[in-house]
């Protein structure tokens, strides 16, 4: 396959998730800023979403305030913005139209549906209920796009190439969620039960889709530790790091034994699976949650450059 | 004037011709809301592979995508054998001239072409001067169009020697056909086009270059997603099976010319290049493009990798020459052409200028370079005043100019919204010339002009496109 090709991929397969996280990460914003200001306390939600974003200067070069209005406008519409969710789904048209004869037509229409809808919606504010309606529509892109790979693709290095675009995204996504939000899993901090700290590790859950999944995995009432543990060392929760990485690990594979070779990106990616599976929650939190996710951001950036100096350049 | 024009369906009696009779027939019975019905399931059949057409032509792709007429044309297999092997010799001839050109150069010395035609002809390149590409073949895939005046005459209105395109509404309109109407087919014994795809790829592998193994790596290279045609680029690659490259996806190291794949670097052998002549290498031609390969056109003096068509063909289809074309067949083959050109006034030579100025108002005058349907004056139609201007643009630079009579083209009954009427046509049958044999799928691209009385057939000009059936008898 042309390197050109699998970046393209690669890179498409990127760009859906981002919209998709940006989605869910506006949804809990939303739902947070809702709550009254005493369970809010003066934390400013549209703060922390621009950085779990990762955006942070961009937007403040823009903007005095992070809002609803602001941060909306930045995080959706503009233009300015390369993550935005318009560039997202644009850039992410560009590169399928590229390798169009790659995807399935499913996969194309997903993508190329999407674009043409949003090229519909005017730049406008969206606030309030239209606002989740948008965000809902822009989700089911990412599960319609996903679900027509995992459906309609060939198991080949097409669909290990997508595969592992999207998974590496999702593992940034997750640790970002966890990078900002950090000091609220830390167990000896804050008041153990007060209001703000359980709506916000819900809301943790919540941007990754666990809500349920905590209470059916743990069985018992919101525990910061274990929202950390499930978000981090739990694989059965698709979004946790160990997850993302258990698959990584095996598209790499798959990769390897197709090219009958192994390279850095095989190396690293197993590093950092075996790091997540001998690893406990204790641990981690001994040595600094903050420190453990930032060196988890690191060492995953790391396997992005090692997969494009191997397979995309 | 033009004289009467000539219906491929109808002639001036009423009476049907022969290979048009079943349809004559079936359009006649056919309940009139039927045609509606099969008009608006094409449109949405074409909205669908048109998905397709649409999203490659980008934002505005709803304007360029081009009109399809339900109704095919429909030529004889005996009309077809002589077109064919007209098509033949007019290949095997621009062949022979460029290679010529590039070398010997005997045409000139005999005095049937004159020398500025060639030395000052933009799209002459002096890097392939005593240069010959692999196998000693120029013209790999030609388009060439062709019009028909009645029902002996056909003449050739132009010769693409470079990159010529629309290969890919020749086979989609076939698909849409057969899926729109079974009944039809069945009536009819059509050759069929399909297997253009497999002819293409068998030509291109017969002219890798010796030094490849046995088999070559062949691969089309387009100037990218930007381009009006990545449409036709990607559906060929696809249907071909071979890998459509940009130029960075290429190297060229010690001669030798690769792809970047995720398995490394991997040799390539032959290029399909749908890219123009100036594009192709930054070192020798327009050193802004980045569209190119650095080191290609080094490569390919070295002989190590075969470029479709080879560089410099342009030398060969500008209308310039292509009023030389009967004298160039008999220099080479020795044989009259088989297929007619139009009569041409080469408006360089003083009295045919002074003819052409005399009979603006009847003539199809062109620019010598121009190509679709620009810089055209169509005489009987024209205004004074567009008149005058072509005038003064003769007097200006005569030599950018050639003049031809108003041909009356064959029309064919064409769905338009007031019904069945006649509309214009031509044809480009591909010709497909490798090291081993000459392929052409029987038929072409049908082109025609949906306006009323209108000539021009060009896809910028609003012209559609038909199914092209030639009957097997």
């Amino acid at each position: 396959m042309l390197s050109r090709t699998a970046d393209n991929l690669f890179w498409l397969s990127r760009y859906v998730e981002r919209a998709e996280s940006l989605a869910r990460i506006l949804e809990t914003t939303q739902r947070l800023a809702a709550l009254p200001s005493a369970y809010g306390g003066k934390t400013n939600e549209w703060e922390s979403a621009v950085e779990t974003a990762g955006v942070a200067p961009g937007f403040f070069s823009k903007h005095e305030e992070a809002n609803t209005e602001t941060v909306v406008s930045y995080l959706v519409f503009d233009r300015d913005n390369p993550s935005s969710i318009l560039n997202c789904f644009e850039t992410a048209r560009h590169n399928a139209r590229s390798v169009r004869t790659a995807l399935t037509m499913e996969m194309w229409e997903a993508i190329n549906g999407a674009w043409l809808e949003l090229r519909r919606t005017p730049d406008r504010k969206l606030a309030g209920e239209e606002l989740t309606r948008f965000l809902g529509w822009v989700k089911e892109i990412g599960l319609r796009f996903d679900g027509s790979a995992s459906r309609t693709m060939l198991r080949n290095d097409i669909y290990d190439f997508s595969r592992l675009g999207m998974l590496l995204e999702r593992a940034d996504n997750t640790a970002r969620i966890l990078d900002v939000k950090y000091h609220l899993l830390l167990p000896d901090e804050g008041e153990v039960g007060g209001g703000l700290d359980y709506y916000q590790w819900s809301a943790i859950l919540r941007a990754v889709s666990a809500v349920t999944s905590y209470h059916w995995v743990y069985r018992q009432s919101l525990k910061p530790w274990l929202v950390a543990d499930l978000l981090i060392l739990n694989d059965q929760l698709p979004r946790s790091l160990a997850a993302c990485y258990g698959q990584l690990v095996r598209h790499l594979d798959e990769l390897a034994r197709a090219y009958g070779r192994q390279g850095q990106a095989q190396r690293l990616a197993r590093a950092t699976r075996s790091g997540l599976e001998n690893a406990e929650i204790k641990q981690i939190f001994q040595g600094g949650l903050h420190e453990f996710i930032t060196g988890f951001i690191g060492d995953n950036n790391r396997l992005g450059l090692a997969i494009h100096e191997q397979y995309l350049a | 004037m033009p004289a009467a024009t000539f219906d491929e369906m109808t002639l001036s009696d009423g009476s049907v011709r022969e290979a048009y009779g079943q349809l004559s027939e079936w359009l006649s019975t056919a309940p009139a809301d039927l045609l509606d019905y099969r008009v608006k399931e094409a449109e949405l059949l074409f909205r669908r592979i048109g998905i397709t057409f649409a999203v490659y032509g980008d934002a505005q792709a709803q304007e360029r995508l081009i009109p399809f007429d339900i109704i095919p044309r429909i030529l004889t297999n005996t009309e077809w054998l002589t077109l064919k092997a007209g098509l033949e010799q007019r290949v095997k001839a621009l062949n022979m001239y460029i290679s010529d050109v590039y070398g010997k150069r005997e045409i000139l010395k005999a005095g049937i072409v004159p020398n500025d035609l060639v030395f000052q002809n933009a799209a002459f390149r002096p890097e392939m001067a005593g240069k010959a590409p692999p196998h000693d073949l120029w013209v790999h895939i030609a388009g060439i169009d062709i019009v028909r005046v009645d029902a002996e005459t056909f003449y050739v209105l132009e010769d693409n020697a470079r990159t010529p395109s629309g290969v890919s509404y020749m086979l989609e309109n076939r698909e849409v056909m057969i899926r729109l109407f079974p009944e039809l087919f069945s009536r009819h014994r059509v050759a069929p086009v399909e297997r253009y795809a497999d002819e293409l790829l068998a030509t291109l592998r017969s002219v890798a270059p010796r030094s490849s193994s046995s088999e070559p790596n062949i691969v089309l290279l387009t100037p990218g997603v930007y381009n009006s045609a990545y449409y036709e680029h990607s559906f060929l690659a696809d249907k071909l099976g071979i890998e459509l490259v940009e130029g960075r996806d290429l190297f060229v190291r010690d001669d030798v010319v690769y792809m970047r794949t995720t398995e490394g670097p991997q040799r390539v052998d032959v290029i399909y290049r749908r890219l123009d002549d100036e594009f192709l290498d930054p070192l020798v031609f327009r050193p802004d493009s980045a569209l190119g390969v650095p080191g290609l056109i080094s490569a390919y003096h070295a002989g190590n990798v075969t470029l479709t068509n080879a560089i410099g063909t342009g030398v060969a289809d500008d209308k310039a020459i292509y009023s030389y074309m009967p004298e160039i067949i008999k220099f080479y083959l020795g044989t009259e052409p088989l297929l007619k050109n139009v009569p041409t006034h080469r408006c360089r030579e003083p009295e045919a200028l002074k003819y052409v100025l005399d009979h603006l108002d009847e003539l199809v005058v062109k620019e010598v370079h121009g190509s679709g349907g620009y810089g055209m004056l169509v005489g009987p139609h024209a205004t004074k005043e567009q008149i005058e201007l072509f005038r003064a643009k003769l007097n200006a630079s005569p030599a950018g100019f050639i003049a031809q009579p108003t041909l009356a083209l064959s029309t064919c009954p064409t769905y338009v919204n007031q019904g069945v009427a006649p509309r214009h046509v031509d044809l480009r049958p591909f010709v497909l010339t490798g090291s081993d044999e000459v392929r052409i799928v029987p038929g072409g691209l049908t082109r025609v002009a949906m306006k009323e009385g209108s000539l021009v057939v060009n896809s910028s000009q609003g012209g559609g496109t038909k199914d092209t059936w030639v009957l097997d008898e």
